[in-house]
């Protein structure tokens, strides 16, 4: 008796079984979600579709707009400075030998496996100990430092499958060391780049707890907000912003996907 | 002619404890095809990536032309290197990959079009100019490599283990394109392998290399047939060899006649050497199996000098184009089973004619025998 026949005869496996139950586990939240944001009415009763949410959304939060501008501008800084500081990084740890490598390895790790209520509390007491005025200056030094681990890890990861005879080879052919990192090492890892890069813009949108002990008046980001509009009872303009952080997201996903896929299929 | 004079003086490369290069001296002619053998770890990779500048040794010179390059850049140096791993950019198309170093040099675009476009033909590889290198097979990778390596037109070309990777019969037919590149473009070549029959086939020289150490410098010929070393001849092809002591030593037409004694084999030896040797003297008795007749019947001739042993075949290995035979001498049980290769030259019908458990004589006359220094242990 082969598998097929086997699997056939039964009329639903506990694999299929738990497969459903994780998807409609995962996804009817997001259903709910983006059913209500299309209800005019405030509660959980449905009345009719509207649209009405979307205008508040669009025209009447500037407090939340301020919020995501607020987010973006630190996704993308501590991002970039993450991406170059961890890229660089890594390209050192692993092409050059000095003393304390080791070492230097370890801690780069330790901001991705501390629970972040510690470094946002570690953070918060250093900034006040120093006396760096709390606000978007500290949110992105606090970002770009939890992002840089990430970064570290998978440009390491990249480079550790590449050949060092390449870069010998670049240096051979008449390259010096910055020719020999620009022309050949940066371009081969482009692709361990970009992806950190984007991992690390989703990280800092998303941040909460971390962001939660540094932000000062003013500078809070988009989750900041979302939680102090919970707060005040739910609001059905976060159902809409929800379901456009949806299309938003999905939309940069499948972009990248296939940006990534044509970066692979030509390296 | 082009290339330069390679003078490697008194080199010594220590990684700690490890003695990589010990000592080591050779000049390398302009425009010779050279190539230091030996097994892995013996240190000829270090060699060469002290030539290429990727190493430094701790002692010693390198001179190109009597030129001290040890404080030049790999970057500046008048060598290029083709690399086991072929090394080829991933990101880059095979034209970008072999227009990389002219690009750097930032010359104009017909000029680099024309050159890419001269050694691309040299290496056959036309149709492939934008391919990515992840779509080539091993041969053409290595192709890419060697034009790529060639354009910028150095004076040495470094090739270290540059087929190891690739499959037998496609390295038979690069190692010949390589000679035939050699004669080409004329320059010095400094070839590294582990693969004693393609330095054979391609070298002008060869340097016998083990533990850090050469052992032996000379043309494939000498090597081969004259072998410094116990570990050279072991190294270098397969053969027969012993542990013996001088008997007696005669003149013997233009050289010495040497009886030797042969503990292992029970027995004395003849064996003649160019230079008279001191009775008493310890050495290593080397001879080769193909020199080594294998026959039914005892042997007829009776020339001066003639090593005659009977034995059985205990272990026949038929390889086509010839048998090699493992036979167990009859009156030492003990020895090591001498090898003996046969050459199939006729055609045969019925298999080899001799087979497994058959008794034979070994016979080789005494001018096919060898004494060797034993200085390696």
């Amino acid at each position: 008796m082969n598998y097929h026949s086997y699997s056939k005869k039964k009329r639903a496996s506990f694999s299929d079984t738990m497969l459903v139950l994780t998807i409609l586990f995962l996804f009817v939240p997001l259903f709910v979600v983006t059913f209500f944001s299309f209800n005019s009415a405030k509660g959980m009763q449905w009345e009719h579709a509207s649209l009405i949410w979307y205008k508040t959304l669009i025209f009447d939060s500037p407090s939340l707009w301020l919020a995501f501008k607020n987010s973006i501008i630190i996704a993308l800084t501590s991002s970039i400075t993450a991406t170059v500081l961890g890229s660089l990084a890594a390209i050192g740890i692993t092409w050059y030998r000095f003393k304390g490598r080791s070492y230097i390895t370890t801690i780069s790790y330790l901001p991705m496996v501390l629970p972040e209520v510690i470094i946002g509390i570690s953070m918060l007491i250093f900034f006040s100990s120093v006396k760096i005025k709390l606000g978007m200056f500290t949110i992105f030094v606090a970002h770009a430092t939890f992002n840089l681990p990430f970064v570290f890890m998978m440009v390491q990861a990249r480079l550790d499958e590449f050949d060092y005879s390449t870069i010998e080879a670049a240096r051979d052919l008449g390259a010096n060391e910055r020719q020999a990192l620009m022309k050949v090492v940066v371009p081969a890892i482009m692709p361990a780049i970009l992806s950190s890069f984007l991992m690390c813009t989703t990280m800092s949108l998303e941040d909460f707890v971390i962001t939660f002990f540094v932000s000062g008046p003013g500078s809070g980001t988009l989750p900041l907000y979302v939680y102090s509009m919970i707060r005040y009872g739910v609001s059905p303009v976060i159902n809409a912003l929800s379901f456009v952080m949806i299309l938003g997201t999905m939309l940069i996903a499948f972009t990248f996907r296939r940006f990534l896929k044509t970066a692979a299929a030509s390296t | 002619m082009k290339g330069v004079e390679v003078t490697v003086d008194r080199v010594t490369r220590s990684y700690g404890d490890f003695k990589a290069l010990d000592d080591v001296s050779v000049t390398i002619k302009r425009g010779e095809f050279f190539s230091l053998l030996g097994p892995s770890g013996c240190g000829k990779t270090t060699l060469l990536r002290i030539i290429a500048g990727f190493d430094y040794p701790d002692q010693g010179s390198v001179l190109f032309d009597n030129k001290d390059i040890l404080p030049i850049p790999p970057d500046k140096r008048q060598s290029n290197t083709i690399f086991q791993t072929y090394a080829l950019f991933p990101h880059l198309t095979v034209y970008e990959n072999i227009a990389f170093p002219l690009r750097l040099r930032k010359l104009g675009k017909e000029e680099i079009d024309k050159r890419v476009k001269h050694y691309v033909h040299m290496v056959q590889l036309d149709d492939h100019l934008y391919k990515k290198p992840s779509m080539l097979s091993g041969g053409q990778k290595q192709r890419v490599a060697i034009a790529r390596a060639l354009i910028n037109e150095p004076s040495v070309l470094l090739l270290d283990e540059p087929l190891s990777a690739l499959d037998a019969k496609l390295r038979q037919n690069l190692l010949v394109e390589l000679d035939d590149i050699h004669d080409k473009v004329g320059i010095t070549f400094i070839y590294v392998t582990h693969d004693q029959s393609e330095a054979l086939g391609v070298s002008d020289r060869i340097a016998v290399m083990d533990k850090g150490k050469i052992l032996q410098i000379g043309s494939p010929y000498e090597i081969y047939e004259a072998p410094a070393t116990r570990f050279v001849a072991q190294f270098i092809g397969e053969t027969n060899i012993f542990s013996c002591t001088v008997l007696s030593c005669e003149p013997f037409e233009n050289e010495y006649m040497i009886v030797v004694d042969v503990p292992a084999l029970g027995t004395t030896i003849n064996v003649p050497d160019l230079e008279p040797q001191e009775v008493g003297s310890k050495f290593d008795f080397t001879v080769r199996p193909e020199k080594i007749r294998v026959t039914l019947n005892p042997p007829r001739s009776t020339a001066a000098g003639l090593n005659v042993f009977k034995g059985v075949v205990e272990e026949p290995v038929y390889s086509g184009f010839q048998s090699k035979y493992y036979v167990r001498l009859d009156d030492i049980p003990t020895a090591p089973l001498m090898k003996a290769f046969k050459q199939h030259t006729a055609f045969l019908e019925d298999g080899p004619d001799i087979e497994w458990k058959d008794s034979v004589y070994l016979s080789w006359t005494a001018v096919d025998g060898y004494l060797v220094k034993d200085v390696d242990q």
